[in-house]
């Protein structure tokens, strides 16, 4: 489940990376390595299960597969926190920069409005 | 229980041998393509931006891998980091996952990669050709 997770987000993100390419400013390709790199290792980690369980590897028990999810979800999360960290730290379109410091002119005019 | 150290560590080196090749590096090779419906000079695609591709497919797999071993109280955040390595038992058995899954996950990413750079190529290739010579 977890691998199906990965696989799902890494598809999507590559969709997202397709549609703004060649342009970066997302920085969408951090998301498309990132899961793309998970999806190959647990598709490794899947094979050898698959040899050792054999068929009772695609039933697993409930409780597992929803551990399985919810260990799915969190992952995908944590790559999104990781992605809008480095967005947010590299600002390539400036805009945390413009927000934290105002250009001088504007800040005359606001403390006039003031 | 530390398959993840494996890729981990193809990671790290290949980051140093990034970091060296790109140093090494001259003024990347241009070419003429076919791009955006017209002729353009581009710049081929240098060594060390391939390899960055590689260890980013390592370094992001080795990063979430890491989390679900957090997840499954296998990686822990005191010494000696690995719940496994506590004990000479589960120890060999831990030095054995990273043998077997460890190394194959770490081949099937480099071969991941490899398939890759021979598509990229491909596609250079075929962008170059489609240029008419220059008379």
């Amino acid at each position: 489940m977890t691998l199906l997770v990965t696989v799902f987000a890494a598809v999507i993100s590559t969709a997202v990376w397709y549609k703004n390419a060649p342009e970066n400013e997302m920085k969408t390709g951090i998301l498309c390595w990132m899961y793309w790199g998970a999806s190959l290792m647990w598709f490794v980690d899947a094979i050898y299960e698959y040899a050792e369980l054999g068929a009772e590897y695609f039933s697993p028990a409930p409780a597992d597969m929803l551990n399985d999810l919810f260990l799915g979800l969190s992952v995908v999360a944590l790559g999104l926190i990781i992605w809008i960290a480095v967005l947010l730290i590299s600002d390539p379109k400036g805009v945390v920069r413009a927000s934290l410091f105002r250009k001088k002119k504007d800040s005359e005019r606001t403390e006039g409005i003031g | 229980m530390a398959c993840f150290l494996v890729p981990a560590a193809e990671a790290a080196v290949v980051t140093i041998v990034e970091k060296a090749v790109s140093r090494r590096e001259k003024e990347p090779e241009t070419v003429e393509m076919e791009l955006d419906g017209g002729i353009e000079e581009v710049e081929k695609i240098p060594f060390s931006r391939k390899l960055r591709w590689l260890s980013n497919l390592l370094w992001g797999g080795a990063l979430l891998l890491m989390f679900e071993h957090l997840w499954h109280g296998e990686v822990v955040p005191w010494f000696p980091f690995l719940t496994a390595a506590a004990d000479p038992a589960d120890a060999a058995v831990m030095l054995h996952e990273m043998a077997t899954v460890g190394v194959t996950m770490a081949v099937v990413v480099t071969a991941a990669w490899l398939c890759m750079i021979a598509a990229a190529s491909v596609i250079e290739k075929r962008a170059v050709k489609t240029v008419p010579a220059a008379e």
